[in-house]
């Protein structure tokens, strides 16, 4: 199901709008039938007929990946149910190489002579491709792991909860905002069900489950006087959870500066959605920020996408390779830097780890699309850029024995390629909390929850906006600020992050709609930080006026 | 399978209503038989094939609707679909937004969607175009990375109150970027057709090629407020989400730039230079759309849909400078008491017959842009949207291209581009855009454009 297919078919229309990006969707289907299972035997059986197929095509290696992908969509706005939408994708899709190159093809139909035809036509396609073939493609080895399984280790499946428990959690969601002064609001839970079977003739057959979870909202606030609006969006985290993220404990929350509930691992979207409405209001009534310099104090809320688009996709290493330079840009990160050992990517208490075996994480997976099992590794240490995201094919470029697992297709239908691990920079190794970093800042901003994003197409030049922005002044919030987004250089920027709050303010952010690749493909990623501090960045002022 | 005809398909979905007992049904049947080659470091990275044939069904008793779809069309299949999507209406909340199907409708003449060679492209003709991407960039120690894409496919839909609309369509999209070996150039170029001829992918790569000779050693000139030509891609990116955003609901509402201060809407009001018409048009033989619309949306309203089988018609969106109509779903147009307005499927401005090297003659200090990149909302009440330029950006002095300077980020209004109207240029037909289909937009030279910083990037 294409994009406008589930928006035509959700009723989201303009509420479609506030979505960053959407995983691939499938037919529509009864809630029911997405708790029934595709037998783990059945699914060996039919992997063995497309491995045979396309070894006695003349395959020297193959893949199969049978794919479930299951999402779930429940929508509302202010007293309403907008649409309640479950969807269901299921096929396979066959990887070969023959004569040194790569082919693929998929079908949904399930029988047996349908899945020969499939990897018959993969390997005429590795033939035909061979022909422009410049050079032969190297596989990093990998062992088999024979009959192996991996789940996401959830507490409850979110598409086991019944739907009047998620339309009444949103409905009161809704309510809440409204009674807290919100005019409108759009809320919604976004349930993601990967089942997943890889099979290779490296000899694994991996069976995984991956669940993921988003709930979300959007307020809006009037003021009709003056004809302006404002808005407030969630401060969720979309995570690789069941339906216990939703389950909030005391313990899961973490007051920021200026008595702001911050989320850890489980979200009360209630009390958030109450907080949101009156801080919506707020915001109409806030200062317009003087433009200038600010030591800029950014909450893991935010700073996940900051870190996403500035680290992330530089560090993927087919986009510093030239694979991306027609659509999502290639990258400033060139091999030459990371060769000298010596690139100075940020400052010296700035360390990315590329992480997929994170629990709670979106990236979390045992296995990647290519069999290999996932782990965790540095990008930047100590500030210097240290390693790229590699797949089983790159990983000789970088001198590496084996792929990093970096390698996700977005259902059964894509071909896998090299997708972004959870990136996270690490926290201060000094023990440091919010409030003892807004003390030490005498001109600055703190900004909570993300908003507008924009990077350059090697990744150099950025700007982010936000939700929420609080002024600081010599080492106190003194009140909110609005029209604010911050411009910066990614090496400028890195290396004026001064300090980093403790592991206890260590949180996750993330997204279900990392887009790359043509015909284009999303990722679901997750980005952890706890609260930094940036000095002398930037913040131009948005206001405008258009009559 | 992929392309059923006119009387297939509506035998399919006669058989599909027939199957109903709801209170109302409403059946789509499409189909799309594509393919597509992508090349990057002067080789083809992945080429494939994909057909679809899918049947969705949505029914409703009272206010309670619910949807299935299936992808096989045997009697049980069909019957079991409709079945499905009955259990799932019972089961559905209320939607105090509902809207019960239209009746039947006149939708005129059938536009020129289907073109039989695009529908004809082959494997073999994939690989020639990008051959002629790659071979003569790597002549010229260029890079190429390329996307080829191709479709072909029908729409169908009927519904249990009689109404019946088909339509087929064609399409090709071609985009090249061409980055100079040593780093310091890079080139682009975009085509989209529904008619495959109108495409030479050698000559679409040639200029691709130039600019990223043109555009090598870039220099850095300071940001600030710009003259600017942008070429019809970048012009129409930020026309793109302006076009987006008419909906009346959310103006009404009071949450978008067409909200008056005080309440209403700032329909009939004059919120551009005079100069400024931008129309819908189904029929426009550059960039003809099917003449009905599949709802886009909410097909039995709520949530901002056109509702399915609604006419497309040639309407003015904006007239000499005024807002004259904005985007009414069938639900809200209830509400207002005015007739609900289908979702524009294609977009075009009227422009002038200035070309961009007349525009660069008659500039004395500007900036020539090829393309736009990353454009993001950042504040929605005034339309401000941020990005870069990309590709082939050059200083303009005393009528001529002076020398290629460093990608910009600007901060910008498409509103208050289009009040800073200095030239419209030729017009050209530019791919997607919100709500699919095609436009066709003019270069444009506009004055005070706003670049708020440089950027590093080739």
């Amino acid at each position: 199901m294409k994009r406008r297919d589930f928006i035509y078919l959700t009723g989201m229309g303009a509420a479609a709008s506030m979505l960053p990006g959407l995983p691939v969707m499938g037919n529509p289907i009864d809630p029911a039938q997405a708790l029934e299972r595709v037998d783990v035997g059945l699914k060996k059986q039919l992997a063995d007929v497309a491995l045979n197929a396309a070894r006695s095509k003349g395959a020297t290696y193959t893949d199969v990946r049978i794919g479930r992908y299951l999402n779930q969509f429940v929508v509302t706005r202010e007293s309403n149910v907008q649409n309640i939408v479950n969807t269901e994708s299921y096929g396979l899709g066959i990887r070969v190489i023959s004569n040194g190159s790569w082919g693929f093809a998929a079908t949904d139909k399930m029988d047996k002579d349908s899945i020969a035809k499939a990897a018959e036509t993969a390997v005429a396609i590795a033939k035909e491709n061979s022909r422009l073939l410049t050079e032969p493609v190297q596989l990093a080895p990998q062992k088999g792991y024979g009959e192996v399984s991996w789940k996401t280790p959830i507490e409850k499946n979110g598409f086991e909860v019944p739907i009047k428990e998620k339309v009444d959690l949103l409905l009161g969601v809704n309510d809440a905002a409204i009674k807290s002064g919100a005019n409108y609001i759009t809320s919604l839970l976004f349930l993601i069900n990967e089942q997943k079977y890889f099979a290779s003739t490296d000899g694994s057959y991996i069976d995984q489950d991956a669940h993921r979870i988003w709930p979300a909202f959007f307020i809006t606030k009037i003021d009709a006087a003056t004809g302006k609006f404002e808005t407030r969006n969630t401060l969720s985290a979309p995570m690789g959870m069941g339906y216990e993220y939703l389950n909030h404990r005391p313990q899961d929350k973490i007051t920021g500066g200026g008595g702001i509930t911050l989320y850890k691992g489980r979200y009360d979207m209630l009390e958030d959605a109450k907080a949101g409405g009156a801080q919506a209001g707020e915001k109409l009534k806030a200062k317009s920020v003087e433009p200038g310099k600010y030591d800029l104090i950014l909450d893991p809320s935010h700073l996940w996408l900051t870190i996403h688009e500035s680290v992330g996709h530089p560090t993927e290493l087919d986009r510093v390779l030239g694979y991306e330079a027609n659509f999502a840009g290639t990258s400033f990160l060139t091999l030459d830097k990371w060769e000298s050992k010596k690139f100075n990517f940020g400052s010296k208490i700035v360390n990315f780890v590329a992480d997929k075996t994170q629990v709670g994480s979106l990236g979390a997976i045992g296995y990647d699309d290519e069999g290999v099992g996932c782990g965790k590794w540095d990008l930047i240490k100590d500030g210097i850029l240290v390693n790229y995201q590699t797949i089983r094919d790159q990983a000789h470029i970088l001198g590496l024995k084996a792929s990093q697992g970096c390698c996700y297709a977005d259902n059964w239908s894509s071909v896998q390629f090299q997708r972004m691990p959870n990136v996270s920079l690490q926290p201060g190794k000094e023990k440091k909390n919010i409030d003892d970093m807004i003390k030490g800042v005498e001109k600055g901003i703190y900004i909570i929850g993300d908003g507008s994003f924009s990077i350059d197409q090697q990744r150099y030049n950025f700007q982010f906006g936000g939700q929420l922005f609080y002024e600081i002044k010599n080492g106190k919030i003194v009140g909110m600020l609005r029209d604010v987004v911050y411009q910066a250089n990614t090496q400028e920027f890195w290396n004026s992050c001064v300090e980093i709050a403790d592991s206890n303010d260590y949180r996750l952010g993330g997204a279900f709609g990392d887009g790359k690749g043509q015909p284009p493909q999303s990722n679901s990623v997750s980005h952890g930080s706890s609260t930094a501090r940036f000095n002398g960045i930037n913040v131009i002022n948005t206001a405008r006026n258009i009559g | 399978m992929a392309i059923l005809s006119k009387d297939d398909a509506k035998k399919i979905l006669e058989k599909v209503v027939g199957f109903s007992k709801s209170d109302g049904i409403e059946v789509t049947l499409n189909g799309n038989d594509g393919g597509n080659i992508r090349y990057a470091r002067n080789s083809v990275s992945t080429a494939g094939e994909s057909s679809n044939v899918s049947l969705s069904v949505q029914t409703y008793f009272g206010k309670k609707s619910g949807g299935a779809s299936i992808n096989e069309f045997d009697d049980a299949s069909l019957e079991k679909v409709v079945r499905r999507a009955e259990e799932l209406a019972q089961l559905a909340p209320e939607n105090p937004e509902f809207m019960e199907p239209l009746g039947p409708q006149n939708y005129g003449t059938d536009p020129k969607t289907f073109i039989e060679s695009t529908a004809k492209i082959t494997p073999d003709y994939r690989a020639k175009s990008a051959s002629n991407s790659i071979e003569p960039a790597s002549k010229k120690d260029v890079t190429a990375a390329g996307f080829l894409e191709d479709s072909r496919g029908f729409s169908s839909l009927m519904n249990s109150k009689g109404l019946f609309a088909y339509s087929q369509s064609t399409g090709v999209d071609f985009t090249v970027t061409m980055r100079t070996n040593d780093g310091t150039g890079s080139g682009w170029v975009a085509r989209n057709f529904n008619d495959v001829s109108k495409l030479d992918a050698a000559e679409a790569s040639q200029i691709a090629i130039d600019k990223a000779l043109q555009s090598r050693n870039a220099k850095a000139i300071e940001p600030g407020k710009y003259t600017v030509i942008l070429e019809p891609n970048a012009a129409a990116d930020l026309l793109g989400l302006m076009l987006a955003g008419m909906n009346a609901r959310q103006a009404d509402e009071g949450r978008s730039y067409l909200s008056k201060k005080g309440g209403g809407t700032k329909l009939g009001e004059k919120i551009v230079d005079e100069r400024v018409n931008i129309y819908t048009d189904p029929w426009n033989e550059e960039v003809p759309v099917a003449n009905w619309s599949d709802g886009g949306g909410g097909r039995f309203g709520g949530g901002g849909g056109g509702g399915g089988g609604q006419p497309r018609t040639k309407m003015d969106l904006i007239k000499n400078g005024v807002v004259s109509n904005l985007i009414y779903d069938r639900y809200w147009a209830s509400q207002k008491n005015v007739e609900a307005t289908s979702f524009p499927g294609n977009r075009i401005m009227a422009g002038g017959n200035a070309s961009i090297e007349d525009m660069i003659k008659d500039t004395k200090k500007g900036v020539l842009v090829t393309r736009f990149w990353y454009i993001r909302a950042v504040d929605p009440q005034t339309l401000l949207y941020t990005g870069l330029t990309r590709d082939g950006t050059f200083y303009i002095e005393n009528g001529k291209i002076k020398h290629p300077v460093k990608n910009f980020r600007f901060n910008e209004s498409p509103i208050i581009m289009l009040n800073n109207l200095e030239t419209l240029g030729k017009q050209m037909r530019v791919a997607g855009g919100f709500g699919g289909g095609s436009s066709l937009i003019p270069a444009m030279k506009i004055r005070d454009f706003t670049f708020s910083s440089l950027s590093d990037a080739v």
